[in-house]
C-alpha cells in the first residue's frame, strides 16, 4: 500500500455536478449561490442526506461578488442539509475545487470531522462587474463627507471615466498577459505541435462523449435548467475539423503559433460537490465508498520574471507527491491532467520526459519518464467538458474515484494547473 | 392545471348558476387526513348474514358510531351492505330496498360498500345471477350517488371471511378518503395472506418502496403519499429528469436513482441500490410511462415501439429480475390506464402497453404470490396532470365533467392512494387484480 500513514483514511463516496454550460448561454440568470445549491441538492438527493449534519461544506468560487463573502454558507441553507452544517469558502483560483476537496480529508484523517462535502462553482454569465477606484475612492469619500463642503468636493472627484465599470479579467495582474498568452509562450518553449494538441482535443470530446453514451455520468450529474449534458461537448469531434481553426493565442508568434479556440477550454459556467467520509461514516450510512483520498499536495513557480511558465507548477507538485508516497510516476491506472490548454498537458507530460528539466529543475537524479497515454483523461477532460474554474477538481475527483471503482484497483492521478503560478495535485485509490 | 370549472361550481356565485342552469356540480372530494375521521358520520349496517353482525363488532372496536337499521335522523357516513349469503336474485330485494331510504341521510364524501361473493361458472345459475346481479345494481347506485358520495364493492372469495387482513384493509381503503375517486368498484380478496398495519396512518412504516417515474406528475405523488404513509422511497426517473427528482427525493428524505427503465440491467440497478443503501426492496411501482398518441393510420414505428418498450416491456424484464433474486414479500403495482380497459382514439399503442400490463400483473400473480409477495394494477381515468393538460380543451372538459360520476378529473393524489393501499400488507389477499381509479369513468386517458 502506498498510503501515506494517517490515523484513519478519508473516502470518497460519490459526486455530484450540474452539466456546464458555455458561457453567456444556458446559464444565464444563475448565480453561484444558484448553481452551487444544486449541485450540493443533487448530491443530497443521491445519497439521501436530508435533514444531516456534516462535518462542513467546503467550496468557492473564483469569479465572485463581493456580496457571496458566505456563499457556501448561503447555499448550504438553501439545500435539504441540516442547517446546522457548518461551511466555509475556498478560494485558490482552479484549484479552489480540489483545496476544498483535499484539506476536508485531511479533516477526516485527523478525526476532526467525519463527513463532508467539498467543491466549487464558477459562472461568467454573471460574473460581477465592479466600480472602478475612481469611482469607488469618490463613492467613499462621499460616505465619510460630514459638511456640505466636503460632500461637493467627494462628487466633484470624479471624473466620467471613472463611471465606465471595471469587468473582472482573467489576466494576470503581474504580468498583464492572458493565460492563453502565457501558455503559448509554454507550448512554443516545449516545441507542442498543433497536431498534437489537436489530437488531444478531439480525444477529450470522443471520451467524454463515449462515457456519457455508456451512462457513466449517470450517477454523476443532475441536470440543470433544461441542460442534461456538458453543452460545449462536440462527439463529432476530430482533428481535421480542429485543423481548420485558426490560432487564437500567441499572437506574437505568428506562424509559429499553434493554440486555437478548439484545443483551449472556454468559457463556462457549472458547479461540482463530491462527498466525502470516513470509512465509519460511509458504513453506517450503508453508503458506496469509490475511492480513498490518499494525499495531495500544492505548488507554485515564479512566472512573473519569466523563468517558469505559468501553468507548469503541477510539474513540481507531481515529484513531490510522488516521492512522499513511495510512487513512481508510472503506478498509475488513470491519469487526469486539466486540460486548461491542450498545450498545458503536454507540456507538462514532456517536461517529466525531459533529463534536462527533471534534473535542474526538479532536482531528480532521472526523468519521471513517460505515461501510458491510454490512461490518460479517459473519460475526458476540461477541453471537451468546459472549465467553470472552481468546479473542475470536484468533477475530475468524482469521475477518476467511479473510474477506479469501475475497475476495482489501482490508483490515480490528478493535477491541476491555476492562476498565479500555482498548482495542485493529488492521489486517489480504489476501493 | 387546476379545474377552473371546479372551482367556480363550488364558489357561491357558481354554485347557484350550475343549480339553475342543470349543468353538473362538483364538490371537492373527502380525501384523507391524518387525525380525520374515518367516514363523516355512522355507518348503518344492512344485511342478515353472520358477516352483518361481525361486520357491526368491527366498525365498533374501530371507534365508528354504528346503526343496524336507520333510525334517527342524523346523517350516515356510510352504508356497508353484507350480501355474502344471496341464493337467488329474489334475496337483493330487501337489502337494496333497505338502503333506499337510508340514501336520503347519506352525508357529502359518503360512502356505500357492498360485501359479496363474486359469481363463478362454478356456482349454480341463481346463485351466479345474484351476485353478478349485486355489480350491477352497485355501480348503478355509485352513478346515482352526488355530494362527492362514492360506491364501491368487496368481492370475499368463497372461503374468506371478514378475519382477512385484505378483507378488512379494503373495507377501512374504501371507507376512508384514501379512495375519494374510486367509484363503482370491486375489490376482490381472495387470499387470507397479508397482516394489518400496527398504526393505520403509518401502513407503511419500514418498507423500502421504489417508485419509477418519480420525478413529476403521478410518480411525484406517488412518493409523497408512499413517504407519508411509512416507506423510505427510492426515486426513480431517467437521467434528463434528474433535477425534477431530486427535488422530490428531498422533499420526502428519499434516494435519487438516475436510471432509464429500458436499460437491459434496470432491474438489477433497482435491486442493488435499494438493498445496498436501505438495506432492503419491499415495494416496486412501476409508474414510468409516455404517451406517443397517433390514430393508427398514422403511427410510425418509433411511437409504436418507444411506448411499449416504456410501459410493458420494460416492467416484463425488471419483474424477472425482482423474481430471479427472490426477493421475499415484494408487493407491486403496475400503473395502467382506462385506456387500456375501454380503449380511446389516437391511443394504440398506448392502450396496448396498458392492456398488456392488466394481462402482465395477472400472470404475475402467482409468481409474486409463491414468494409471499404480489403485483395489482391501478387503472387512472382522467387525471389533472400536466400530460392531461395538453388534451385539447373540448376533450379534456368531457374527460372531467361530462361522464365520469364525480363529475371531476382526479388528482395524482387519488391514483397514489390506491396504490398505496394496494402496496401495504393490508392487501396481502389482493393479487393479480386492476383497480380503477376514474370517479366511475368510461373513456381513458
Amino acid at each position: 500500500m502506498a498510503s501515506s500513514p494517517s490515523p484513519r483514511r478519508a473516502v470518497i463516496i460519490g459526486g455530484n455536478r450540474i452539466p456546464f454550460a458555455r458561457a453567456n448561454g444556458a446559464y444565464i440568470g444563475a448565480s453561484n449561490q444558484d448553481m452551487l445549491t444544486a449541485a450540493l441538492d443533487g448530491l443530497v438527493a443521491r445519497f439521501g442526506l436530508q435533514g444531516e449534519r456534516l462535518g462542513a461544506v467546503a467550496a468557492g468560487a473564483v469569479l465572485k461578488h463581493s456580496r457571496d463573502f458566505n456563499l457556501t454558507r448561503e447555499s448550504v441553507l438553501g439545500t435539504a442539509l441540516d442547517p446546522a452544517t457548518p461551511a466555509y469558502d475556498v478560494q485558490m483560483a482552479c484549484a479552489t475545487g480540489l483545496e476544498a476537496i483535499g484539506s476536508l480529508a485531511d479533516k477526516i484523517k485527523l478525526g476532526q470531522i467525519d463527513s463532508a462535502i467539498g467543491g466549487g462553482v464558477d459562472t461568467i454569465s454573471d460574473a460581477p462587474i465592479a466600480l472602478s477606484d475612481g469611482a469607488r475612492a469618490g463613492m467613499l469619500a462621499l460616505s465619510r463627507a460630514r459638511t456640505l463642503k466636503d460632500r461637493l468636493a467627494a462628487v466633484a472627484s470624479l471624473r466620467p471615466r471613472d463611471l465606465a465599470p471595471a469587468a473582472p479579467g482573467t489576466n494576470e495582474p503581474r504580468t498583464g498577459l492572458s493565460m492563453g498568452e502565457h501558455q503559448a509562450l509554454t507550448t512554443e518553449k516545449w516545441g507542442i505541435t498543433r497536431e498534437a494538441q489537436d489530437e488531444l482535443a478531439a480525444a477529450s470530446h470522443q471520451h467524454l462523449a463515449a462515457a456519457y453514451e455508456r451512462g457513466f455520468f449517470d450517477d454523476l450529474v443532475t441536470p440543470y435548467r433544461g441542460l442534461a449534458r456538458d453543452n460545449n461537448l462536440r462527439a463529432d469531434s476530430t482533428v481535421e475539423k480542429l485543423a481548420k481553426l485558426k490560432p487564437a493565442f500567441g499572437k506574437n508568434l505568428g506562424e509559429r503559433a499553434t493554440m486555437t479556440a478548439g484545443n483551449s477550454t472556454p468559457l463556462t459556467d457549472g458547479a461540482s460537490a463530491v462527498l466525502l467520509g470516513s470509512e465509519e461514516f460511509a458504513a453506517a450510512h450503508s453508503l458506496p465508498v469509490l475511492a480513498d483520498f490518499v494525499d495531495y499536495e500544492l505548488a507554485a513557480v515564479d512566472f512573473v520574471s519569466g523563468e517558469e511558465g505559468l501553468l507548469m507548477a503541477p510539474a513540481y507538485a507531481v515529484p513531490r507527491l510522488l516521492a512522499r508516497n513511495g510512487l513512481t510516476l508510472q503506478d498509475f491506472d488513470f491519469y487526469e491532467i486539466h486540460e486548461a490548454f491542450a498545450g498545458t498537458v503536454l507540456s507538462t507530460l514532456k517536461a517529466w520526459e525531459d533529463p534536462e528539466f527533471c534534473a535542474e529543475r526538479l532536482g531528480l537524479d532521472a526523468p519521471l519518464g513517460s505515461i501510458d497515454r491510454s490512461k490518460l483523461n479517459v473519460a475526458g477532460s476540461s477541453l471537451a467538458a468546459g472549465h467553470p474554474f472552481a468546479a473542475t477538481g470536484g468533477r475530475i475527483v468524482a469521475t477518476l474515484a467511479k473510474l477506479l471503482h469501475e475497475k476495482g484497483s489501482g490508483r490515480s492521478l490528478i493535477s491541476v494547473c491555476a492562476a498565479g503560478g500555482q498548482g495542485i495535485v493529488a492521489i486517489l485509490e480504489a476501493r | 392545471m387546476a379545474d377552473q370549472y371546479l372551482n367556480f361550481a363550488t364558489s357561491g356565485l357558481g354554485r347557484s348558476l350550475v343549480k339553475q342552469l342543470g349543468l353538473p356540480a362538483p364538490v371537492t372530494l373527502r380525501r384523507y387526513r391524518e387525525g380525520a375521521p374515518l367516514v363523516p358520520g355512522a355507518i348503518l349496517v344492512v344485511g342478515s348474514s353472520p358477516l352483518a353482525a361481525e361486520l357491526g363488532e368491527l366498525l365498533l372496536a374501530w371507534g365508528q358510531e354504528v346503526r343496524t337499521h336507520d333510525a334517527g335522523d342524523s346523517s350516515l357516513g356510510a352504508i356497508v351492505v353484507a350480501l355474502d349469503d344471496l341464493e337467488s336474485p329474489s334475496g337483493l330485494s330487501a337489502p337494496a330496498l333497505t338502503v333506499s331510504p337510508a340514501l336520503r341521510k347519506l352525508a357529502p364524501g359518503g360512502r356505500v360498500i357492498t360485501i359479496a361473493r363474486p359469481a363463478s361458472d362454478d356456482d349454480a345459475p341463481a346463485v351466479a345471477a345474484a351476485r353478478q346481479g349485486v355489480t350491477g345494481f352497485l355501480r348503478s347506485l355509485a352513478h346515482e350517488l352526488r355530494g362527492g358520495a362514492t360506491g364501491n364493492g368487496i368481492e370475499l372469495a368463497e372461503g374468506i371471511g371478514l378475519e382477512a387482513p385484505s378483507a378488512q384493509g379494503a373495507l377501512r381503503f374504501l371507507l376512508s378518503g384514501r379512495s375519494a375517486y374510486v367509484d363503482g368498484q370491486f375489490i376482490r380478496v381472495e387470499g387470507t395472506g397479508g397482516s394489518l398495519p400496527a398504526n393505520v396512518d403509518r401502513p407503511l412504516e419500514g418498507k423500502v418502496a421504489v417508485v419509477t417515474g418519480a420525478a413529476r406528475g403521478i410518480g411525484a405523488a406517488i412518493a409523497k403519499v408512499l413517504h407519508r404513509d411509512g416507506a423510505t422511497v427510492v426515486a426513480v426517473d431517467v437521467p434528463a429528469a434528474g433535477d425534477a427528482l431530486a427535488k422530490v427525493a428531498n422533499e420526502v428524505g428519499g434516494t435519487t436513482l438516475q436510471l432509464d427503465v429500458t436499460a437491459p440491467d434496470a432491474g438489477a440497478k433497482i435491486i442493488e441500490h435499494a438493498t445496498g443503501r436501505h438495506g432492503r426492496l419491499d415495494i416496486v411501482i412501476h409508474n414510468a410511462g409516455i404517451t406517443r398518441d397517433k390514430l393508427l393510420v398514422n403511427m410510425d414505428a418509433a411511437k409504436w415501439d418507444s411506448v411499449m418498450a416504456v410501459n410493458l416491456e420494460s416492467q416484463l424484464r425488471m419483474n424477472q429480475a425482482f423474481l430471479d433474486a427472490g426477493l421475499p414479500g415484494l408487493r407491486l403495482v403496475s400503473l395502467a390506464s382506462t385506456s387500456g380497459i375501454a380503449g380511446n382514439r389516437g391511443q394504440t399503442n398506448y392502450g396496448a402497453s396498458k392492456a398488456g400490463v392488466i394481462g402482465m400483473v395477472g400472470a404475475s400473480a402467482r409468481l409474486f404470490g409463491e414468494l409471499g409477495g404480489g403485483i395489482n394494477a391501478v387503472a387512472p381515468g382522467f387525471i389533472e396532470t400536466e400530460m392531461t393538460a395538453k388534451i385539447p380543451f373540448g376533450t379534456r372538459a368531457a374527460g372531467r365533467l361530462i361522464l365520469p360520476s364525480l363529475q371531476q378529473g382526479g388528482l395524482p393524489l387519488d391514483v397514489a392512494e390506491a396504490i398505496s393501499f394496494l402496496a401495504s400488507d393490508a392487501a396481502g389477499g389482493i393479487n393479480g387484480r386492476t383497480l380503477r381509479v376514474c370517479g366511475q369513468s368510461l373513456i381513458g386517458a
